[in-house]
């Protein structure tokens, strides 16, 4: 299942927010886009999954002009988790992930066994199954996330947009949705889009990064290519040290215009402690 | 690339809990509503029976396959059946479109009474049928077009959809309403309607005059629009995850919202034009419908504590002061206004939405 975009331009009434925007999404791979507050990331990802009609361009869909296509259909295809989605209120989380399998019933296809199985899959597979008969307006923000996720995987679809995934999670929790997004790619083949905030957290699990900034993709590319001391300036607007590990680890360490407090007499510290202060903007 | 297949997980424990997620919830809604449904009946059989002439079950199906005992048949007839018949017709339709606004606006505020729907409905049909002296169908249609030109109001006076932005959507109803019943005041003035239980149906709402051919166009309306709405309904549960992911889900927002207002609008409309805008009905069914499911809105319980409230209601209306028949929706409307404070000393603060 391909999904590209051809010279896309996106735009709130008169407010154009995403301009020329030309995607190859890889096919099976995990894909993330970074960039700044407000640089249209969520935008671009709400014209891939066709909530916006583009004011140019247009978004291939196998090479279908996505908006030929019925809603339905690119439902079955395309799974989307939006930024910030709406809380039920009073329904289990067993239900609200059934919803997932919302654009696959109709008058005609009603809920079968194999939907139960797949509910129940989507469960396990984001550890949510403690939490079926817990009403989802009284989950913690991190317990949430996870239902939302569980949502979209039961929706069975070839492509996932995730809208920072991990927000609201804490550390431990944001790498067990990451570890997830890499076994859908690897084990089911599925092609993910996310964006996230964590620059060293995207390197990591991405195979193919996406920096943004006003509305248009600065660098593309494999993570080694992208993160580097003048992307990053380019793109955040920050000074930085950029350090490669081995394994295909990075830390990025932005460079503010104070020196770390502890570290002003001896600047050639070991850098793990720098690391440390350097772990959240 | 290779595709490495998982190994089959088991998947016993995750079913398990669904089943069980599943059970407790389905157990709840139908405990309820079989408790309403017995709750129905029996109003409906008191109000039919009971009252200040009894009328024995023998006699009751006797009148009803034909028989004509003096007096009981005509009070009967006449008074006693329409009047339960057409409460619960316009309870089932108050409370599933009170409920299916309130749920697609994720506030209890934004019934259609609240809104000035059912007063639109209103003061199109008191104008048809005061002023134009028009026939019962025109009345309807009159009705329907008051409700949707409220509706239309209300969307382009607050620059939103139901559902998008509630609060100001409520700000303008509230609005609307209020200059509705002015305008209902001066049709009534005009017409030089003196007799208090003729102004109080198109003013607070009345089954007092409810006629049999009312009833007919009343239930072929319920008859259908009201199964669609419960379909529709079942579409609103993914637009009210918000619209981008009812998109995502497959699922148009804007039509769904505007398929179910269309629906509401008509079946507010039938209701009003037959027994006028019964005051709070379409307001208290919802909140009460979820309190009972212990949070889950259901548009086919909220229907039901609506027929439940209009049938009631109406018995006391008629027999709870000796000798006075008073209309169904001054009992409605006294039972509101502790209801709306209750609700609002107990439900958790409103979430705005922009
Ligand atoms: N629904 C909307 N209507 C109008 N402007 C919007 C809307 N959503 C986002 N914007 C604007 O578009 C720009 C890009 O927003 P967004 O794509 O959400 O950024 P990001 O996800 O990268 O933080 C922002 O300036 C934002 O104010
Ligand atoms: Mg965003």
């Amino acid at each position: 299942m391909t999904l590209q975009s051809r010279n896309l331009s996106l735009a709130y009434g008169k407010r154009v927010v995403v301009e020329g925007l030309d995607l190859d999404v890889p096919e099976g791979r995990v894909t993330a886009i970074v960039g700044p507050n407000g640089c249209g990331k969520s935008t671009a990802l709400r014209g891939l999954a066709r909530l916006l009609r583009p004011t140019a361009g247009q978004v291939l869909l196998d090479g279908t002009d996505i908006h030929s296509l019925p809603t339905r259909t690119v439902a079955r295809r395309v799974g989307l988790l939006p930024q910030s989605p709406i809380v039920p209120e009073g329904i289990t989380v067993a239900e609200l992930v059934a919803r997932g399998r919302h654009p696959h019933h109709g008058l005609l296809r009603q809920w079968t066994r194999d939907d139960d199985r797949i509910v129940a899959e989507s469960l396990e597979r984001t550890h949510t199954t403690d939490l079926a008969g817990r009403p989802v307006d009284q989950l913690s923000g991190g317990q949430r996330q996870r239902v939302w996720i569980a949502m979209a995987l039961a929706q069975r679809t070839g492509l996932l947009l995730l809208d920072e995934p991990t927000s609201f999670l804490d550390i431990a929790h944001q790498v067990e949705v990451l570890d997830l997004v890499r076994d859908l790619s690897v084990e089911d083949g599925t092609t993910v889009v996310m964006v996230l905030h964590d620059l060293p957290l995207a390197a990591r699990y991405a195979d193919h990064l996406i920096a943004m900034r006003d509305g248009a993709i600065v660098a593309e590319g494999r993570p080694r290519d992208v993160v580097t001391a003048d992307t990053v300036c380019d793109v955040f607007g920050i000074t930085c040290r950029v350090r490669w590990e081995h394994a295909g680890d990075v830390s990025v360490i932005p460079l503010g215009r104070h020196l770390p407090t502890h570290g002003q007499e001896s600047p050639e510290e070991p850098p793990h402690a720098r690391v440390r202060v350097a772990g959240r903007p | 690339m290779t595709v490495q297949t998982r190994p089959a997980p088991d998947l016993s424990a995750a079913l398990g809990a669904m089943s069980l997620a599943t059970r407790a919830v389905r157990r709840r809604s139908l405990v309820v509503l079989t408790g309403l449904l017995v709750l129905l009946l029996g109003l409906v059989a008191a109000r039919v029976l009971l009252g200040d002439y009894t009328i024995t079950i023998p006699d009751f199906v006797r009148i009803v396959t034909g028989a004509d005992i003096p007096g009981a048949s005509y009070i009967l007839l006449e008074s006693k059946l329409p009047r339960a018949v057409a409460g619960t017709l316009a309870g089932l339709a108050l409370g599933a479109t009170g409920a299916t606004f309130q749920t697609m606006a994720r506030n209890p505020l934004a019934s259609p009474d609240v809104l000035g729907i059912t007063l639109g409905c209103s003061a199109a049909a008191v104008s048809a049928a005061v002023l134009l002296d028009a026939p019962g169908g025109m009345v309807s249609l009159a009705a329907l077009g008051g409700g949707a030109a409220v509706a239309v109001a209300l969307v382009v006076l607050s620059g939103t959809h139901p559902g998008a932005a509630p609060g100001r959507m409520i700000l303008v109803g509230i609005a609307l309403a209020a200059m509705l019943v002015s305008v209902i005041h001066w049709v009534l003035v005009r017409a030089d309607i003196y007799q208090a239980h003729e102004a109080m149906v198109w003013l607070t709402g009345s089954l007092n005059g409810v006629t049999w051919s009312e009833i007919r166009l009343l239930t072929l309306v319920v008859v259908v629009a009201l199964p669609l709405l419960l379909y529709v309904g079942s579409h609103l549960q993914v637009v009210e995850l918000g619209d981008d992911l009812a998109s995502g889900l497959g699922r148009h927002p804007r039509a769904t919202r505007t398929r179910a207002i269309a629906l509401v609008v008509v079946l507010t409309a039938a209701t009003t034009a037959v027994c006028g805008p019964i005051a709070f009905v379409a307001f208290l069914s919802g909140p009460t419908a979820r309190r009972l499911l212990r949070g889950r809105p259901s548009l086919l319980t909220a229907g039901l504590v609506g027929a439940v409230i209009v049938v009631a209601a109406d018995y006391l209306a008629a027999y709870a002061l000796p000798g006075n028949n008073f209309p169904v929706g001054v009992v409605t409307g006294l039972a509101g206004a502790p209801f709306l404070l209750w609700l609002l000393a107990t439900s958790r603060p409103v979430k705005e939405t922009a």
